[in-house]
């Protein structure tokens, strides 16, 4: 395993490389895979988390499993980086058995375009399309949820139609409302709540993501499945999520 | 009634302790104190445990009345204080009676104060931490911005409180010129060799619209190799974000969990107080150290705060 803490990190490394540590700082480190988003890395991913998250390990005090990699934080006063190391790779080599999805599969209701989707003209102008097109291809496939993040339950979504791949927004848009359904290179994913957004934002649903008063707040977990289904303005309106 | 009301808050003040730790599966941003030194020690010249929640004061402006006998102290940017009408030093230990007003002003340098008061503040905890998360609504009171006759609770107060004062060394230097030491970043061969120069040798200013995301900060871009998007990985505070425009984002206590942007150095976790001290229009530049001496510097500091509190609460306080 390589501690990586200068130049020179190889590029678009494939699925059968080792892993690889990337110092986050003094008190964080992210462990990456490889640089590719695909289902069986994801499955290594949170196949270490969950085994970090159960040993509890004094010193590691928030993990946060991602496409292609984990991030762990710790308290160096308590764990050392070398210990950590240990405690990674030891785990890593671990025998038992891969993580497998969670059987879920997640029907999103979205009205497309319209001042719900502010973006879906200029990614329909990116891609040569009609708004109707965008709307259709987006509906189509079954997403996985990659992982968690960004913000109170955000689920990174990949399987994006390859005719919607859109670089993301040069910097930071305005800020989003909650249940907005945005695009960024072949991901898609749903604000919970209102924030900038640099994705490109083609719709929004009546779900919420996150809703502290529910008994599971978080819409989302990571390894379940999504498809998205196209409502009108009406039944947006008329949605109630209990 | 163990309490503080608020009289004026200010243009910003929020209840923070040191932040939600265990929900970064979720996408449950850190939150907490954005210079947690001055929240501990704070903290612990008011007797309290180390993360015991304050009041985060952004930009002065705030009062607020006493209901009740109580030590407390003021720690973070050089802002003007008084105690009924009496000026009050922050860094130390001291006392109000009840009904007595503290005021904070303008600082004078620096961004955020944090007032202490002996036993806490009592709010309901959310996932572990009572620190206020505005973007999600969460934490804090009501997961809002504190307002005016808002009244908050105490918890039961404690009998530490050896500690009167903070011995220089641990208070952090407060400028509006501000140096922040940083390790390299994950992505950091993602910048061209100019791009590396410029980071490094540029001094760039805090944008007015920060916030406790993010500071934006304005200067020389910073040229990329490949572009500015990675596979979504693991964001957290101190972490030097370079979007595609090339303008820095330096992430504060409420970043997303996630990001999708390179990240061209890490400022080391004894500077993040310096980070949280920087308000809009103040100038900053990146020293790039290695990962020893960030090291020696976080077990130097741990070690001399511990002390601290060991003194301070000898039945077991928290670090």
């Amino acid at each position: 395993m390589r501690i990586e803490t200068d130049f020179g990190s190889p590029r678009n490394r494939g699925a059968n490389s080792e892993p690889q540590v990337l110092l986050c700082g003094d008190t964080g480190v992210s462990v990456e895979f490889a640089k590719i988003i695909d289902p069986d890395i994801n499955r290594r991913v949170r196949r270490l988390y969950k085994r970090l998250k159960t040993g509890a390990h004094p010193g590691i005090i928030d993990l946060g499993p991602a496409y292609c990699s984990l991030f762990i934080r710790y308290d160096p006063f308590i764990c050392s980086l070398e210990k950590l190391l240990c405690i990674i790779e030891d785990n890593l080599e671990a025998p038992g058995g891969a993580v497998e999805d969670t059987p879920r599969i997640i029907e999103v209701p979205v009205c497309y375009g319209g001042e719900f989707g502010p973006d879906t003209g200029e990614v329909a102008g990116f891609h040569s399309l009609g708004a109707p097109q965008v709307a259709a291809l987006h509906a189509a496939p079954l997403y996985r949820v990659y992982m968690i993040g960004f913000i109170l339950g955000f689920p990174y979504l990949g399987g994006l139609d390859e005719r919607l791949k859109t670089p993301r927004k040069k910097s930071p848009g305005p800020i989003v409302a909650p249940g907005s359904v945005g695009v960024a290179d072949r991901q898609s994913g749903i604000y919970p709540v209102a924030s900038p957004a640099g994705w490109w934002i083609i719709g929004r649903t009546p779900l919420k993501v996150f809703d502290l008063q529910r008994k599971r707040p978080f819409l989302f977990e990571a390894g379940d499945a999504v498809r998205f289904r196209q409502i009108t303005r009406e039944e947006f309106e008329s949605y109630n999520d209990h | 009634m163990r309490a503080i009301t608020i009289i004026e808050p200010g243009p910003l003040a929020t209840v923070q302790d040191k932040g939600r730790f265990g929900f970064r599966h979720c996408g449950v941003p850190v939150c907490g104190a954005m210079d947690p030194q001055a929240l501990r020690l704070a903290n612990l010249l008011a007797g309290n445990r180390a993360d015991a929640a304050c009041i985060e004061i952004t930009m002065g402006g705030f009062s607020a009345r006493f209901q009740v006998d109580a030590h407390f102290a003021l720690a973070g940017a050089r802002s003007p204080a008084r105690l009924n009408g009496g000026a009050v030093s922050s860094w130390r230990r001291c006392f109000a009676r009840k009904g007595e007003m503290i005021e904070i002003g303008l600082p004078l340098n620096g961004f955020r104060t944090y007032l202490a008061v002996e036993g806490g503040l009592d709010v309901s905890p959310v996932m572990g931490s009572r620190s206020t998360f505005l973007k999600g609504g969460l934490g804090g009171l009501e997961g809002r911005a504190l307002r005016k006759e808002d009244v908050l609770f105490l918890g039961p107060a404690v009998s530490g409180g050896a500690i009167s004062e903070i011995p220089a060394e641990l208070i952090p230097a407060c400028s509006d010129k501000t140096v922040l030491r940083a390790l390299a970043g994950p992505q950091i061969d993602r910048l061209s060799p100019c791009g590396m120069q410029t980071f490094w040798g540029s001094e760039y200013v805090v944008s007015s619209r920060s916030d406790r995301m993010g500071s934006l900060l304005c200067g020389p871009a910073v040229e990329l190799e490949c572009g500015a998007d990675i596979i979504s990985d693991g964001a957290f505070p101190g972490a030097v974000q370079i979007p595609g425009n090339g303008q820095p984002v330096v992430l504060g206590c409420d970043c997303q969990t996630t990001g999708g942007y390179v990240k061209a150095a890490s400022v080391i976790a004894v500077d993040l107080p310096g980070l949280g001290q920087l308000g809009p229009g103040a100038t900053v530049r990146f020293a790039r150290v290695g990962l020893d001496e960030a090291r020696l510097a976080y077990l130097k500091n741990e070690y001399l705060l511990g002390r601290l509190f060991e003194k301070s609460h000898e039945a077991g306080g928290g670090r």
